[in-house]
């Protein structure tokens, strides 16, 4: 257990006390990106949810470091634990940076007035992920690719120890993916943030995860290092990809078989 | 925070604060009787005055201006606080059906209790129809557990108040000849008839009521990004909720009181606030929302008063010419952001 800074025991997580997926066992080192993949409605999100607290676990219990994550309490789970979620946010006449500065919430006083300190913060996480340009513009006319960076930029500026992320690629262009996957290598080297994150993007996850924990059905269905998972066909059985309903179109079969065995 | 949104607060409230500060004065001078600004401040300070002027400085309009000034505030405070928790640019105490259910619960005590010869103290009053605005509330919130569509929500709402003001207008009917009159009045929003002792009670009231809001600014301004990053930041947000809730409810309920309902200033004083203010952070909202409401009532009621004096005006034919266009603008706003 000591060697492990995120885990689960017999987690069991689901909506309205149905159970969706029972018995996950994750365990997780510091500074090690999780990502989760699985068909579409597999529970990708209700697992990150269970995770964040943010819905209540149906069983078993979730550590960080040897801390039982129900009796932490809200704000020191605050100053360790950061999320982005798909969920649009509303912001009204916030700009970007006010939006990034809601990040700091667990670290200022009564009324929430950011310190200087806090205000340097802001702006040094700002620069790292290369969002000063828009940092006076107002959140609600960005685009949704812009609005992705900038809830990357504030759960960042929350100094977790551990994110939680939602699809966050989802709306970004080659370019700003590519660069938030190496601004999330740069974080777990300098700080040792550790990573949990779902991802559509097979190629992307093959990359940059450290583990990749499959969903499908009822139990875990795979959980292993990136060579572990995109070995042979399973990642075709995964997804259900089956030759026979793409037997008439060759360019897709082609493609098909390159992702299904890598 | 930078020099101009620094800049910018600093001047809305300079701005906020004289307008509450003309209309005040402007209130206690006109009148039925007008009195003189010299006269005022010559009967104040006790020298050389008729003993009428006084007697309709000190024992009517004195009153009557704080309770505009306070209940104002308490309106709009509860306005921005309702719109806050359910994520709704029209919500308000009045569309809601908030301040109709307070306003039943109170005229079914005060004729109950006026039969039997029973004199109802403020105090009473506030309670009475605080249980009323709960009423409400409570169905309010029960509906908003089924239907996740705003407007439908807020059509409920008004339903409710429609229900509730059929309810008191037979009851009103059938009261005494005697109490008619005031209990007429007063269940189509007045701010006549203040005396000190209600201007007491009030203020106690709202003043807690507004630091409890205040003292909260932080998890408010964390709420408004939504249930999961507010969780997140570790704010507790069903205590959050419950605290909005009685909190809004206190405040219209004691509006209700005093005043009866008055529509439309719980809406439209946010929004206007908000657009002067440019900004939406709770900590400078709260106290710009006290202030814009009162310098609304204020001005509102001194319409009230004269536009067809000597009869007089319910307040909220005046707050609804004035807020009910703000709710027109908001939701072709609203259409346009979305477009």
């Amino acid at each position: 257990m000591k060697n492990y800074y995120f885990s689960t025991k017999k987690m069991c997580v689901g909506y309205d006390n149905k159970p969706l997926i029972k018995d996950m066992e994750i365990v997780l080192p510091r500074g090690e990106v999780l990502c989760l993949i699985g068909p579409n409605g597999a529970g990708k999100s209700t697992v990150l949810k269970s995770i964040a607290r943010q819905l209540a676990l149906l069983g078993g219990t979730v550590y960080l470091g040897e801390d039982d994550l129900s009796e932490m309490k809200a704000d020191e789970l605050a100053k360790r634990m950061s999320v982005v979620f798909t969920e649009k946010v509303k912001a009204e006449l916030k700009s970007c940076r006010d939006m990034v500065a809601t990040g700091r919430y667990p670290y200022t006083g009564w009324f929430g007035i950011l310190s200087e300190e806090d205000e340097r913060i802001v702006s040094e996480v700002m620069e790292l992920t290369h969002i000063t340009d828009i940092s006076e513009k107002d959140f609600d006319r960005i685009s949704d690719g812009q609005k992705q960076r900038v809830m990357l930029t504030r759960a960042i500026c929350q100094e977790p120890e551990i994110v939680i992320l939602d699809e966050p690629t989802s709306y970004l262009d080659i370019k700003y993916k590519l660069e938030f996957l190496s601004l999330l290598q740069e974080m777990r080297e300098k700080r040792g943030l550790t990573v949990i994150m779902s991802l559509h993007e097979l190629e992307l996850a093959k990359i940059v995860s450290d583990k990749i924990l499959c969903l499908k059905g009822e139990y875990v269905e795979r959980y292993g290092t990136p060579e572990e998972i995109f070995e042979s066909d399973f990642i075709a059985r995964l997804f259900d990809l089956n030759e026979k309903n793409f037997a008439g179109n060759k360019k897709l079969l082609a493609y098909m078989k390159q992702i299904g065995t890598y | 925070m930078n020099l101009n949104r620094k800049n910018r607060s600093i001047i809305a409230f300079l701005l906020l604060g004289v307008c509450v500060f003309l209309f005040f004065i402007l209130n206690i001078c006109i009148g039925s009787v007008r009195i003189a600004l010299p006269d005022v401040a010559r009967s104040f300070s006790g020298r050389e005055s008729s003993e009428t002027a006084v007697r309709i400085l000190w024992d009517i309009r004195l009153p009557r201006a704080i309770a505009v000034l306070i209940l104002g505030g308490a309106l709009s405070l509860a306005g921005y606080l309702l719109q806050t928790f359910f994520n709704n640019p029209i919500a308000g105490p009045f569309v809601l059906g908030i301040s109709s259910g307070a306003k039943m619960v109170v005229a079914l005590v005060m004729v109950f209790l006026m039969g039997k010869g029973i004199k109802v103290i403020s105090a009473a009053m506030i309670f009475a129809a605080f249980i009323g605005a709960l009423l409400s509330m409570g169905f309010v919130l029960l509906m908003s557990r089924k239907i996740h569509n705003m407007s439908m929500l807020v059509v409920s709402g008004v339903m409710i108040g429609y229900i509730c003001s059929a309810v008191t207008e037979l009851v009103v009917t059938f009261a005494n000849d005697a109490d008619i009159v005031n209990l007429h009045n007063w269940s189509r929003g007045s701010f006549s008839g203040m005396t000190w002792e209600n201007v007491k009670v009030m203020t106690i009231v709202v003043f807690v009521v507004f630091f409890a809001v205040f003292l909260m600014s932080k998890p408010l301004s964390a709420y408004q990004l939504g249930d999961a990053y507010a969780r997140n930041v570790g704010v507790d947000l069903q205590l959050l909720r419950v605290c909005i809730v009685m909190f809004s409810s206190i405040l219209s309920a004691c509006v209700v009181a005093f005043a009866g309902p008055i529509s439309f200033v719980g809406i439209a004083v946010p929004h206007l606030v908000k657009k002067l203010l440019n900004e939406a952070e709770p900590i400078r909202m709260i106290p710009a929302c006290f202030v814009g409401g009162s310098a609304f009532c204020l001005f509102c009621d001194l319409l009230a008063k004269t536009m067809l004096a000597p009869t007089e005006l319910s307040i909220s034919t005046v707050t609804a010419i004035f807020g009910a266009p703000v709710v027109l603008w908001i939701i072709k706003r609203k259409e346009n952001l979305r477009r």
